[in-house]
């Protein structure tokens, strides 16, 4: 049996105030190694699941492991994952390289490490020519970068990306799907959403459907294709989760 | 520790981006010092070295209004400008409006003729007492038609008392001559000596002012003495702009959302900002100290004497530094935007700074604002301030003020947690 990277089980989880849940009995595995892509309408829930993963949001019903590690107060499993949040979460008066210092500690790493890891994120990344300059000079596609970096600076075996190319320009979208296909190959697992679903077919090889708080579908991408006889992750995703606008749902 | 010492490195990188919030935390404070330092200082030579220019117009001819002339010109106050007797309040009014002086005084033309007879009746009613005859009481006139002093409005009411004490003076000066005159010549039936007369009324006891210190020293008070400390607290305070900021722009900008996702302590962080913004808040009181020492002689100031308990003046910054840093962060914690962080801190230290009584002296305060001044941290920074500045004291006579300031400084503290807490940051 292939190790998971991510183990959910009977998750339940409704906002403080609110009555209706957001999740009740929801399983999903994610096994290690895998590009996984998580995908559904606004108001799915997405975030949310996303947000419950990395420990952002605390729940009371179910488990959530990573690599067999509750994520609840535990913060050795904060070491196991990175997370590269659909905002810039950095910050924008310094440098990148002030910056990857800054996070780097914080996720665990020695002055030396650092180092090391900054310079090859700044030489992959293509940021050498800016790196001590602050971040808010940047373009928003410099900054994606930028955010991606502090994300896997401490070379996480899972990395969680929320919407991590939104924005930016076809240069640096290609720059960023091949260095996330290219830390895949190095043995780390993708967990990813998205509203950029060619963009998704091109890096997911793992995807689930979310929608009203169920997983709907959850499938190698292929077998799904096959079975819903679509062609196209945009054509999977209407027929599975219909045509109505769910907007009124992201509000919390 | 790395971690901590990577904070440090990154609050101080960003504190020193931050080029609004520097000036506001050394700029500003040094330009108030300077400013109301130099200000009370003038109002201070204004009482004691400057002259208030003063119009005075005396419609009397006779020799109590001479006198009278003569002991408002020894007051010492005034740069006395005399008009001739003839104008009228409203033109000596039109002078005032026209800043040719502050103070107008008018003496009535019956002035000397009514001492006069007050004095007659005196000496009169003195004889009659001792049992002696008299003729000279006139009991038809006993009052004098009154001095009239016209001010500016822009002149304080304490002020305006001190000048109505001193005119007061000079006219009692008058009227004691008058009635020795008065009394001397009945008696005698000749006129006081001038010589007699000089020794009678000047006034051979002294006043020796002395301003009470714990350690001793006599040193006089000054406004540099009483400003710096005061405008050295309002500008540690003042760290709330720059670290309030900070604290609500880690959390709007979703740093705070990594920092979660982090296997590090948040604590971590706030202690960073801690150490960080309290090495801020020394900085400002060795720079505003030293600007007391070396640079106010320059300008014409006094300079400042820094306490012989420097042990105690560093305690006192440290825990006033602590003070101002955790109720930056408290209001960081609970403002949802910069807009509110800036307003609310900058309102609540001015807020707290008048309660304090480091804009109006506590000692003048209402009863009510007696008790209210206890809450403000501010007040427990300046009594302790004031205590090695003014009363010359060591670290155990300021102990009272230190333990009420850290004992804020800890609810402060207990607050900010209990914010990031119920706002799920930590």
């Amino acid at each position: 049996m292939a190790t998971q990277a991510v183990s959910i089980s009977n998750l339940g989880f409704h906002y403080p105030g609110t009555s209706k849940p957001v999740f009740q009995h929801l399983d999903l595995n994610v096994a290690a190694g895998d590009r996984f892509g998580l995908f559904g309408p606004n108001g799915a829930g997405k975030t949310t699941l996303m947000n419950c993963m990395t420990g952002l949001l605390s729940f009371k019903e179910g488990s959530i492991h990573l690599f067999d590690k509750e994520i609840r107060n535990q913060r050795s499993v904060k070491e196991l994952f990175g997370f590269v949040p659909q905002d810039f979460s950095f910050y924008h008066e310094l440098s990148p390289v002030d910056n990857l210092s800054f996070f780097g500690a914080w996720s665990g790493l020695k002055k030396a490490a650092i180092k090391q890891r900054t310079e090859e994120l700044l030489e992959v990344l293509d940021l050498k020519e800016v790196y001590n300059k602050p971040v808010h000079k940047f373009s928003g596609g410099m900054k994606r970068k930028v955010n991606l970096a502090i994300g896997v600076i401490h070379q996480p075996k899972l990395l969680f990306l929320d919407e991590p190319t939104v924005g930016v320009d076809v240069q640096t979208r290609h720059v960023i799907i091949e260095y996330l296909k290219k830390l895949n190959r190095n043995g780390t697992t993708l967990i990813y959403t998205s509203h950029q679903l060619n963009e998704a077919e091109e890096l997911c090889n793992t995807i689930a459907l979310i929608d009203e708080g169920r997983i709907i579908a959850h499938d190698l991408l292929t077998n799904l294709l096959v079975e819903h006889k679509e062609d196209g992750l945009e054509g999977l995703f209407i027929n599975l989760t219909g045509k109505k606008y769910n907007d009124a749902g992201c509000i919390n | 520790m790395y971690k901590l010492r990577a904070t440090i490195l990154k609050d101080i990188r960003i504190l020193f981006r931050d080029k609004v919030g520097l000036i506001f935390m050394f700029g500003m404070p040094i330009i108030l010092a300077v400013v109301i330092t130099a200000l009370q200082n003038s109002t201070f030579e204004l009482v004691n070295d400057n002259k208030v220019p003063l119009l005075l117009c005396n419609r009397d001819t006779g020799e109590a209004g001479k006198q009278l002339v003569t002991a408002i010109e020894k007051v010492g106050l005034f740069n006395m400008k005399q008009v001739i007797g003839n104008k009228t309040e409203k033109e000596i009014s039109d002078r005032m409006h026209a800043k040719d002086a502050l103070i107008a005084i008018i003496i009535p033309a019956n002035f000397s003729a009514d001492m006069n007879v007050k004095a007659k009746n005196i000496s009169g009613k003195a004889l009659n007492e001792l049992g002696l005859e008299t003729d000279s009481i006139n009991t038809n006139k006993e009052t004098i038609e009154s001095i009239t002093l016209m001010y500016h409005p822009v002149l304080q009411e304490s002020f305006r008392q001190s000048i109505k004490g001193a005119l007061r003076s000079a006219l009692q000066l008058v009227a004691t001559k008058q009635i020795l005159k008065a009394l001397y010549f009945s008696l005698n039936e000749k006129q006081l000596p001038p010589d007699l007369e000089q020794e009678i009324v000047s006034n051979e006891i002294g006043i020796n002012e002395i301003p009470i210190s714990r350690d001793g020293s006599r040193n006089i008070p000054n406004s540099t003495q009483h400003n710096i400390p005061a405008w050295t607290i309002f500008a540690m305070f003042f760290v709330v702009i720059s670290l309030g900021s900070s604290v609500v722009k880690e959390k709007v900008t979703g740093s705070f959302v990594r920092l979660k996702t982090l296997p590090t302590n948040y604590m971590v962080a706030l202690l960073s900002k801690q150490i960080t913004y309290l090495i801020v808040t020394l900085a400002q009181a060795a720079v505003i100290f030293s600007i007391g020492i070396w640079l106010f002689p320059t300008l014409g100031l006094p300079a400042l004497n820094l306490p012989s308990d420097l042990g105690g003046l560093f305690l006192v910054s440290l825990i006033t530094g602590w003070c101002a840093v955790s109720f930056a962060i408290c209001i960081g914690v609970f403002s949802n935007t910069l807009e509110q962080a800036n307003g609310i801190g900058a309102v609540s230290i001015v807020l707290l700074a008048a309660i304090g009584g480091l804009l109006v002296p506590s000692f003048a305060m209402p009863a009510s604002f007696q008790v209210l001044l206890r809450l403000s941290p501010l007040h427990w920074c300046l009594e302790a301030f004031y205590g090695l500045f003014l009363e010359g004291g060591k670290l155990k006579d300021i102990l009272i003020n230190i333990l009420p300031l850290f004992a804020i400084t800890v609810i402060f503290q207990l607050i900010a947690l209990a914010g990031l807490k119920t706002k799920n940051l930590i």
